[in-house]
């Protein structure tokens, strides 16, 4: 975390200049990072400015899953960005394929296609979440989230016969009984 | 002309004053209708698979570890925050928060995994299914997740030229 941070400071000091690619999204996300641009939100207080070639662009953000039909064009897009470049993955299509990550057309997130930098999930994701993840590139903001894990540590209900468990294909079964 | 109007633009402009929101450094209260990311209490899950099978990403998956112990691992990643979890949820251990600022720079970061102890038949020890396979598909929990099988989902990327994609995504489940 700390190192792409310190590398996004380094880099990207004055401002970022985004190209807007949309992979086969359904719109949603892309009214939405429209909106972040609209004087309510206003992200050129931030320098950030949308650009309509990716041969001038710092920054990628990719809406839409990665689709049989676009992969190659966006990876081509990628490729005409100079080269210090991030990609953003905007909405769920983008970092995990949405509700259509298992369709025939679908290929997967943009993930499968370009190595993404930051991931700002929702369908569409509130323009204040675009912004956020923004500010956390440019280390204004600290991440807030963490995988979270719960586990039970005792059993609810007494287990029945604890000498008759036995392990069969990698499960934990109990015996048969030879005789009854 | 064409200068007045210039002057009654500008004059508008300084009359809707100022619009912007400070937004990082100052934040605004949510719709009290938004739905954020969903949030699981481990206390009240009974591990039923409601939620897995309602779930229209495919998002909460659910896996037996073994006879007793079953691991409902919500992915988060494509996630589209539709509330079904939450509404279908019997013991309505999912809450949908108002949580909207999980952006991350690791995928992994938005994963909630819950591991839960599931009571067993005392006579057999067996989890137990009733019904035909028609009346199963109804059934809440009854859809045990290949994870094989996701991942010959994610791997469609054949198409593609000759060089793998740059960075093959590693699936949620290690
Ligand atoms: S994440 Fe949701 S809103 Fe954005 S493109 Fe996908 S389906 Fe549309
Ligand atoms: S909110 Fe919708 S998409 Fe997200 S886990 Fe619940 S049912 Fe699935
Ligand atoms: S529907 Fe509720 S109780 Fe059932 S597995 Fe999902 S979270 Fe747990």
């Amino acid at each position: 975390m700390s190192i792409l941070q310190n590398l996004c400071q380094q880099l990207f000091k004055r401002s970022l200049w985004v190209y807007h690619a949309n992979s086969g999204g359904c719109n949603g996300c892309d009214i939405e990072v429209l909106n972040v641009l609209t004087p309510y939100y206003d992200v050129e207080r931030f320098g950030i400015k949308l650009v309509g070639s990716p041969r001038h662009a710092d920054v990628m953000l990719c809406q839409g899953p990665a689709m049989r039909s676009t992969g190659k064009a966006l990876r081509r897009a990628y490729e005409a960005m100079p080269a210090p470049k991030l990609v953003f993955a905007i909405g769920s299509c983008a970092c995990g394929g949405g509700i259509w990550h298992d369709t025939y057309s679908v290929l997967g997130p943009v993930e499968k296609i370009l190595p993404v930098s930051y991931y700002i999930p929702g369908c569409p994701p509130r323009p204040e979440a675009i912004i956020y993840g923004v500010a956390v590139a440019l280390g204004v903001v600290d991440k807030k989230s963490a995988p979270v894990k719960f586990k039970q540590m005792e059993l609810a209900i007494p287990r029945y016969h604890p000498e008759d468990l036995k392990e069969e294909n990698g499960m934990v079964v109990y015996q048969k009984c030879e005789k009854i | 002309m064409s200068l007045l109007s210039k002057i009654k633009e500008t004059l508008i402009c300084f009359k809707a004053g100022r619009v912007t929101l400070p937004y990082p450094r100052e934040t605004r209260p949510v719709p009290p209708r938004f739905r954020g990311r969903p949030v699981f209490d481990a206390a009240k899950c009974v591990g039923c698979g409601g939620c897995a099978s309602n779930c229209p990403a495919r998002e909460i998956l659910m896996v037996d570890l073994c006879q007793e112990v079953r691991v409902v691992k919500y992915i988060g990643r494509r996630c589209t925050y539709c509330g079904r979890c939450a509404d279908v949820c019997p013991e309505k251990a999912i809450t949908m928060s108002k949580e909207f600022e999980t952006a991350t720079n690791e995928i992994h970061d938005i994963q909630q995994e819950l591991e839960l102890f599931m009571g067993t038949c005392q006579r057999c020890g067996r989890c137990f299914t009733d019904a035909g396979p028609l009346d199963q598909l109804k059934m809440k929990g009854y859809r045990f997740d290949e994870l094989d099988k996701d991942r010959w989902v994610y791997r469609s990327a054949g198409y593609l030229e000759k060089e793998a994609a740059v960075r093959d995504i590693e699936i949620e489940m290690d």
